[in-house]
């Protein structure tokens, strides 16, 4: 280090004092509500899952014991599975500081293909299966492309795939509807993931499991992958990414492309779901999707927030339509709450966003 | 002395803009070398050219002697050149840590890492506590906290820490000093000088004249998209380099192009 601190300027030898003002100075006392900032700054799942404690306690209360027992419990998960997988895939998105409008329209169009696979052209189902996911995975690739390469918007690129996948959807498949009936007698894997069993009293499908396993999977590849955290840097800021070395371009493909093939697997766990075929079926998930991941604590703007946040945002939703539900209330106010819980989550973010700052 | 860094006949064009203009450009063992110059006279796409951010059309980059080529910016830092853009090139929402190795993350060692892609997060942060140290940045309490919490000052700090903790060769400051107030460029000049004095050289390119009269042994002056000369700050006033890089002047013949100042 140099002895010589006096500048070229007479003023700044009066601060040349080395070490009296350090520049990485990190401590500074906090007030308890910076302090719950910094937490939530730390730790985005927290408060969705606060948030969903706390409801859970309040449906025990308005509704008595039954709320509690494993049969409600465990229909709450059934009810999200379909949201909770189309919403990794969101998520994933979400965190890029995208956005897929296209993911209910994928998870129907790869469930209708997987069931023209097998009933039309007489494939065997696992095979059927896994065209399906590529169907999926194709979608969500051109999605990568126009939106890394041509560079456009994701809310329009995606909202012009919803349009062009659901009508050419009905197109390609006639609006036509396979029977739950005839798919359990020829191809009765389609329907595994709705299939149930038993632990303890409480009632699972596999389609809950998978949708759980999921959100381990991301949330372990987000946190301690090399991948993951290359994610969060192109949502927080691609041009830093960029410069710090992450490949931007190749990382938005990649992101669609897997949006798009987890929706082709949501597309199987669909047929679980309501046993039959429909292109009429799923239309909502995107909405669904993107409502989970918001009061889920994940910034809109991208960068911020945990997979574990969506599926306590998903539950959230879950546990607000079976508990009105089962209160005997109009369920107009499920979605009154859950517009107030959409935008109170965002004004959370944004007061997230300001720690420390 | 053989330069450590040389570039000859850099051109790079947007559209029918002409950035670069053949372009030299020498950067000896254990300098610093400053890079002064007009706003839109091709500072930035000489550094980016020299980082791998930018590719040029034509033109030679050599380094230690040997022609490179940067297709990326982790081709250049592969080969040792580090770089801190003036906007930083952080991650504001990730932990000082996460940004120090952001591109060149640390795997455990075993099963864990080669199969399962596992990050050794405890190891990336001890490294990170450790170069922060070494550069006198310590009283760091957390090295997990996010970016975006850390005033300017010591965001340049982090920045600067990353490139002197990899930047094996060269490190290039693109206006370190520029969004500081007077206390915190103070501190980053010492930060410099500090990094100089471990043997790596430097390129700093700045608008502050006082800053780069300070701590440059040369300053390269950059017009038209070409170095137009390199002065000695021990010789040149500074009204000299800002007659220079405005035109007001022209230097004498002997200056123009000169790898090498008396």
């Amino acid at each position: 280090m140099s002895s010589d601190n006096s500048g070229q300027l007479g003023f700044e030898a009066a601060i040349s004092t080395r070490g009296s003002e350090p520049v990485a100075d990190f401590a500074h006392k906090k007030t308890p509500l910076e302090r719950l900032q910094h937490l939530l700054h730390e730790t985005p799942w927290l408060a969705p899952l606060m948030v969903l404690i706390v409801s859970l306690i309040a449906f025990g209360i308005l509704v008595g014991g039954r709320f509690f027992s494993g049969y409600a419990l465990t229909l709450i998960l059934q009810q999200v599975m379909i949201t909770g997988i189309v919403g990794v895939a969101q998520t994933l998105v979400i965190l890029t500081a995208g956005i897929d409008l296209s993911v209910g329209a994928i998870m129907v169009l790869s469930s209708v293909f997987v069931g023209q696979c097998v009933f039309s052209y007489g494939l065997p189902a696992p095979l059927a299966l896994l065209l399906g996911f590529a169907l999926g995975a194709l979608v969500g690739f051109v999605n990568g492309i126009l939106v890394a390469r041509i560079k456009l918007p994701p809310f329009i690129v995606t909202l012009g795939m919803w349009q062009i996948v659901l009508a050419g959807n009905y197109l390609y498949s006639q609006n036509q509807t396979i029977g739950a009936a005839d798919i359990q007698m020829q191809a009765p894997l389609l329907q595994f993931l709705g299939n149930t069993f038993s632990v303890g009293g409480a009632t699972f499908t596999y389609g809950v499991v998978l949708m759980l396993g999921l959100v381990l999977l991301f949330a372990y590849v987000l946190r301690h992958t090399a991948w993951g955290r290359h994610l969060y840097a192109v949502g927080d800021d691609p041009e830093a990414a960029a410069l710090a070395g992450v490949r931007v371009q190749r990382m938005l493909v990649a992101v669609y492309t897997l949006s798009g093939l987890i929706c082709g697997i949501a597309g199987w766990a669909l047929i679980g779901r309501i046993g039959a075929i429909s292109p009429n079926s799923g239309q909502f998930e995107n909405i669904n999707s993107i409502t989970a991941t918001v009061i889920g604590g994940i910034s809109l703007f991208g960068g911020r927030g945990s997979i574990l946040g969506m599926i306590f945002g998903a539950l959230i939703v879950g546990a607000f339509t079976l508990g009105l539900n089962m209160y005997g209330t109009d369920p107009q106010w499920t979605y009154l709450i859950i517009g107030a819980l959409i935008i109170i989550a965002v004004a959370v973010d944004q007061w997230i966003r300001k720690a420390g700052v | 002395m053989e330069p450590i860094l040389k570039a000859r006949g850099l051109v790079k064009r947007y559209g029918r803009v002409t950035a670069l203009d053949h372009c030299d450009f020498d950067l000896l063992p254990g300098e610093i070398l400053a890079v002064i110059g007009d706003n839109g006279a091709g500072k930035s796409s000489l550094i980016k050219a020299l980082s791998g951010a930018v590719q040029v059309d034509e033109g030679e980059i050599h380094l230690e002697g040997r022609r490179v080529h940067f297709s990326s910016p982790l081709d250049a830092r592969g080969a040792g050149i580090e770089t801190v853009y003036q906007t930083l090139a952080m991650s504001p929402g990730l932990s000082i840590a996460d940004n120090m190795f952001m591109g060149r993350e640390l795997r455990k060692p075993g099963l864990l890492g080669s199969v399962f892609r596992k990050l050794d997060h405890a190891e990336m942060q001890r490294i990170a506590r450790q170069k922060l140290n070494d550069l006198g940045l310590m009283t760091i309490q957390n090295i997990n906290q996010a970016v975006e919490t850390l005033s300017g000052g010591q965001r340049q700090g982090v920045a600067v820490a990353r490139a002197a903790a990899f930047g094996s060769k060269v490190i290039i400051l693109d206006e370190p000093t520029a969004a500081l107030g007077v206390k915190e460029s103070r501190r980053v000049l010492e930060l410099i000088l500090d990094v100089k004095s471990r043997g790596i050289p430097i390129i700093l390119i700045s608008h502050n004249m006082p800053h780069v009269f300070e701590v440059a042994d040369r300053v390269h002056v950059h017009r038209l998209g070409r170095r137009l000369c390199v002065i000695n700050p021990r010789i040149h006033s500074m009204s000299d380099a800002v007659a220079y890089m405005t035109g007001a002047k022209v230097p004498d013949e002997d200056l123009a192009d000169a790898p090498v100042a008396a």
